[in-house]
């Protein structure tokens, strides 16, 4: 449906993930596919398995999907969720180390420039302190 | 002995379940204010989601042999507790399943709990003296692997929760703390010491 790199940003708070996601939107456009998990499975503070792995599927571009996070547990989580997917999914999927709002609008403009899995990633990380 | 560990009928199965959760879940509040000083608080509320969707689940839990029960009651972890500690518990029960016959020899436990351990360290990329349930885990599969009783195991088990207030985070949200994260117990590692006080208590009465 789409060759370019899709977006999924993962918050331990909806709002944040939705904010996120609305402002990559309005800064990048509806042209690159896009997704969100956040909150854990009651909808309070955390993130879900589950939830993670809904967006991926429902942002997958064959191209690729970025994903970004917010802190530890959205990490581990996140990470759980990738192997869950099928096996020829798995190695399609990154998760950027870069701050979740600024790295979210970073690749996805990557990513509507028509950028690889590997150089939204890449252009993500430039904003992560060393 | 080189016998099987106890008798892993359904029972017991569902005993060791139900113990672990209640253990755990009775300590929730304890493991919430330990996670509120060094971490983001949510320890105890988390595990008691995860544990009561696997108590939800317990019949068809149960009604599987050993491998395929800590398999079904790591995915429920897994995918219900919310936080870092779902896939850390999940892979640790997972890890377990992977390793385990229907009815294990104690030797074979030990070698499959020390795979286990190994899994939960990848999935957390951590190791021993990072201040996580590694801190307890390690020991106790130590102590295990030396033959000690259940008595033993959870003398360790507590010991080295204890030893976790004196060091110095590099995981997860209390690394962020550095210094300060010292003088506090990690909540994972006393999730971890309940975790083995109800298997040792379960196998106890068992034997």
């Amino acid at each position: 449906m789409n060759d370019r790199v899709a977006i999924v940003i993962v918050s331990h708070s909806p709002d944040v993930a939705r904010g996120t996601a609305d402002m990559v939107r309005q800064m990048v456009g509806t042209e690159i596919s896009l997704a969100w998990a956040g909150g854990n499975p009651d909808g309070g503070l955390g993130t879900s398995v589950e939830l993670i792995m809904d967006a991926i599927q429902a942002a997958w571009s064959d191209a690729g999907v970025a994903v970004l996070v917010d802190l530890g547990g959205a990490e581990t989580n996140t990470e759980m969720a990738i192997e869950m997917l099928a096996p020829d999914r798995q190695k399609r999927v990154v998760i950027c180390n870069a701050p979740i709002v600024e790295g979210a609008v970073m690749a996805a403009t990557e990513a509507w420039g028509g950028g690889s899995l590997e150089e939204v990633r890449r252009t993500a990380e430039e904003l992560s302190p060393v | 002995m080189a016998d099987e560990l106890v008798s892993l009928d359904r029972t017991l199965i569902a005993t060791l379940i139900e113990r672990v959760a209640d253990h755990v879940m009775a300590h929730a509040e304890e493991l919430t204010a330990l996670d509120q000083a060094i971490g983001d608080g949510d320890h105890g509320i988390n595990m008691k989601r995860g544990l009561t969707a696997v108590m939800a689940d317990i019949e068809s839990i149960s009604a599987q042999p050993l491998p395929g029960a800590l398999k079904a009651a790591g995915m429920q972890m897994v995918m219900k507790v919310g936080g870092a500690s779902g896939p850390l518990y999940g892979t640790l029960f997972m890890g377990l399943a992977k390793e385990l016959s229907d009815t294990p020899t104690r030797a074979e436990a030990v070698a499959g709990f020390g795979a286990a351990i190994e899994a939960v360290k990848a999935r957390g990329k951590a190791r021993a003296g990072d201040k996580t349930m590694l801190d307890v885990l390690i020991p106790v599969h130590a102590a295990a692997a030396d033959g000690a009783d259940a008595a033993a195991l959870r003398r360790v088990a507590a010991e080295a929760a204890e030893a976790t207030i004196g060091m110095q985070a590099r995981r997860g949200r209390a690394s962020f703390l550095g210094e300060r994260s010292l003088g506090h117990m990690d909540p994972g590692a006393r999730s971890c010491q309940l975790l083995v006080e109800a298997v040792c208590d379960v196998l106890e009465d068992a034997a």
